[in-house]
């Protein structure tokens, strides 16, 4: 695979505060890569410098190798599908599709082409002469996303894109962006606050928090190997507890010894474990941990349990029920502890 | 009494005073379109329905210069209060929340000042200069007075945007410049229009301001009619002036009135 774009030691700021610190990040070739964050951690601005929106304080941005800091947005191989469309009211369908076109001063029947096919692309065939006013979300970010594959760019940005649409809809286009990402073999950098969409579409997921890159990884491993408390916790649900690292591939979690797969954290570490509400096993009471169900909640493919450990509380993901009242013995895997340094 | 009368009386009741109150409000104007078509050239009294004081515009020379005065003014305060106005608008539009609460203030100052403070400012202003007053200094105060308006009306189209409109626009390839011309403008039409239908409105039917930066013999209508009235030059050709502005008043705004419920209706279609 090859360095599409290559982000080195990028500090931005806005009037002294620090809105992204010492960024490194590289973006390959056809790589649908996701920035991961709550909102405020600095994802939509690294996406607009990218884009050539703002301008960066320190580090460099290279794109094939080459800083694009002079490079203004217009003349960028980027194109951009913004947080509410950003379509233009005056125009219709077929005018804002052909708008990058034209500004490149492409023959009137290449647009024409290349706009029917792009809409062919969207499925909104037919919708050329419609006012943009009269459509719905998912027809308007239809067209965002062909007014912008149009033009043909290397890297296409979109910036939560989704975030508008309602659940099934949304379901149906991270499937069709995925399809499209595949298809015409471009870089998509997407930005988003939702971690199903990015674990689902993604080939990288970069996660954010406070203008600070804290992992980089594929979504696996993003999830189940998650390097700090922020990661796990913000990355689906997940029991996090304190323990110590006894050695290595031993671990003690509430007094309990347990055999593990980490190693590497020294003898005698206090650390912390992350164990997902899918991976621990219920069983009646019979020593290790012990806990009393508190609360049992109907969540369709699964029961959510609570279980109380004195005064840590466990969340349980299991498709058997439980009684509520019951004390039971919480198990799990060796691979299902992942230790993380406190 | 049953309810249903007290009802049907109120009601007849309420219809009577709004029928009260506008035939008060239109009265005058009711009175000097009549006298307008009055033969006699004295006021009160009515000698038969004529065209004469229409006819009389025309060959009234100072009347016809002090209009053609009023309309050259209006236009050419129109057309540069509303370029200087929208680009002042979009600029403040830019502004951070704060930076843009202070600016407004200086912006909206001028328009609650009285005409008379803003007369007697830009008259001083315009003695300090090396201006003659006439032509240049009207057309200054007209400007001046009628860019706020405009910024008002603009600004507000301006938040209903997409904030990521102008973005967008360059993102596609567009210069600075034309993503102001072909998206920025086109998308607050609405409101420049309106700015410019109310900048015109002012600048036509100003006199306190007028009045302070006038000179060199050229005059506007308002300036003539005063300087006319109780005095036997006073024609009722100044009625059927005002009767004409009023006339094209009420089509222009009745046009206004059915284009903006075209739009309406288009939006309606949305759902």
């Amino acid at each position: 695979m090859k360095k599409l774009i290559d982000i080195q030691n990028l500090v931005k700021q806005f009037d002294d505060q620090v809105v992204l610190n010492n960024i490194n990040l590289y973006i390959n070739e056809n790589e649908f890569i996701t920035l991961l964050g709550p909102s405020g951690c600095g994802k939509t601005t690294l996406l607009r410098l990218i884009g050539g929106f703002e301008t960066l304080d320190e580090g460099k941005i290279l794109f094939e190798d080459k800083n694009i800091a002079d490079i203004p947005a217009h003349k960028r191989p980027i194109n951009t599908v913004f947080q509410k469309y950003a379509l233009f009211p005056h125009l219709n369908v077929y005018q804002n599709i052909a708008f990058g076109l034209k500004m490149k001063k492409m023959p009137k029947e290449t647009i024409e082409q290349e706009v029917l096919k792009a809409l062919e692309m969207v499925k909104l065939k037919g919708y050329e002469s419609r006012n943009i006013k009269t459509l719905s979300g998912g027809q308007q970010q239809r067209v965002a996303i062909a007014r912008a594959l149009v033009n043909k760019p290397k890297v296409l940005l979109l910036d939560e894109p989704l975030a508008a649409l309602d659940l099934k809809l949304r379901q149906d286009m991270q499937y069709e962006l995925k399809e499209m990402q595949r298809a015409l073999g471009i870089t998509f950098i997407f930005v988003t606050h939702d971690q199903e969409e990015a674990l689902t579409m993604s080939d990288t997921v970069v996660v954010m928090n406070e203008g600070h890159i804290l992992q980089i990884g594929t979504p696996i491993d993003i999830y189940n190997e998650p390097k700090n408390r922020f990661v796990a916790s913000f990355i689906g649900e997940s029991n996090i507890l304190p323990a110590t690292m006894i050695k290595d591939y031993k671990v003690n979690i509430l007094n309990t010894e347990y055999t593990c797969v980490d190693h590497g954290f020294g003898e005698q570490t206090p650390v912390e474990v992350v164990i997902r509400p899918e991976d621990i096993e219920l069983k009646p009471a019979q020593g290790g941990i012990e806990g009393l169900v508190t609360d049992v909640i109907f969540k369709g493919v699964h029961y959510e349990i609570i279980v109380m450990v004195g005064t840590i509380e466990f969340i349980i993901h299991s498709t058997l029920s439980q009684t509520v009242g019951t004390q039971v013995s919480i198990t799990f895997e060796p691979e299902a502890i992942h230790v993380m340094r406190r | 009494m049953s309810e249903k009368l007290t009802l049907r009386l109120s009601r007849v009741g309420t219809i009577l005073l709004v029928i009260f109150t506008y035939s008060i409000i239109y009265l005058p104007i009711v009175i000097i379109a009549f006298l307008s078509f009055n033969a006699s050239s004295r006021d009160q009294i009515w000698t038969g329905f004529s065209f004469v004081w229409y006819r009389e515009i025309l060959n009234n020379p100072r009347l016809l210069e002090a209009i053609q005065n009023t309309l050259l003014i209006a236009v050419l305060a129109t057309l540069i209060s509303t370029v200087l106005g929208t680009l002042f608008a979009i600029g403040i539009h830019g502004l951070s929340r704060k930076q843009r609460l202070k600016i407004m203030v200086l912006n909206n100052i001028p328009v609650v000042n009285p005409d008379i403070v803003t007369g007697i400012s830009l008259l001083l202003v315009f003695s300090l200069l090396p201006l003659s007053f006439g032509f240049q200094t009207m057309l200054l105060a007209h400007i001046f007075f009628c860019i706020p308006f405009v910024v008002l009306s603009v600004l507000p189209k301006l938040k209903t945007l997409d904030p990521n409109l102008y973005d967008a626009a360059i993102d596609l390839g567009a210069s600075r410049f034309k993503a102001l011309w072909l998206v920025i403008i086109p998308s607050i039409k609405v409101g420049i229009l309106a700015g410019s239908l109310i900048a015109f409105t002012m600048s036509i039917d100003d006199f306190v301001i007028s009045y302070f930066t006038f000179g060199d013999g050229f005059q506007n209508v308002s300036i003539w009619i005063y300087s006319r009235l109780g005095r036997r030059t006073f024609s009722p050709s100044v009625y059927a002036y005002n009767t004409l502005v009023v006339f094209v008043t009420i089509v222009v705004l009745s046009l206004f009135n059915l284009f903006g419920k075209k739009q309406k209706s288009i939006k309606g279609e949305k759902i």
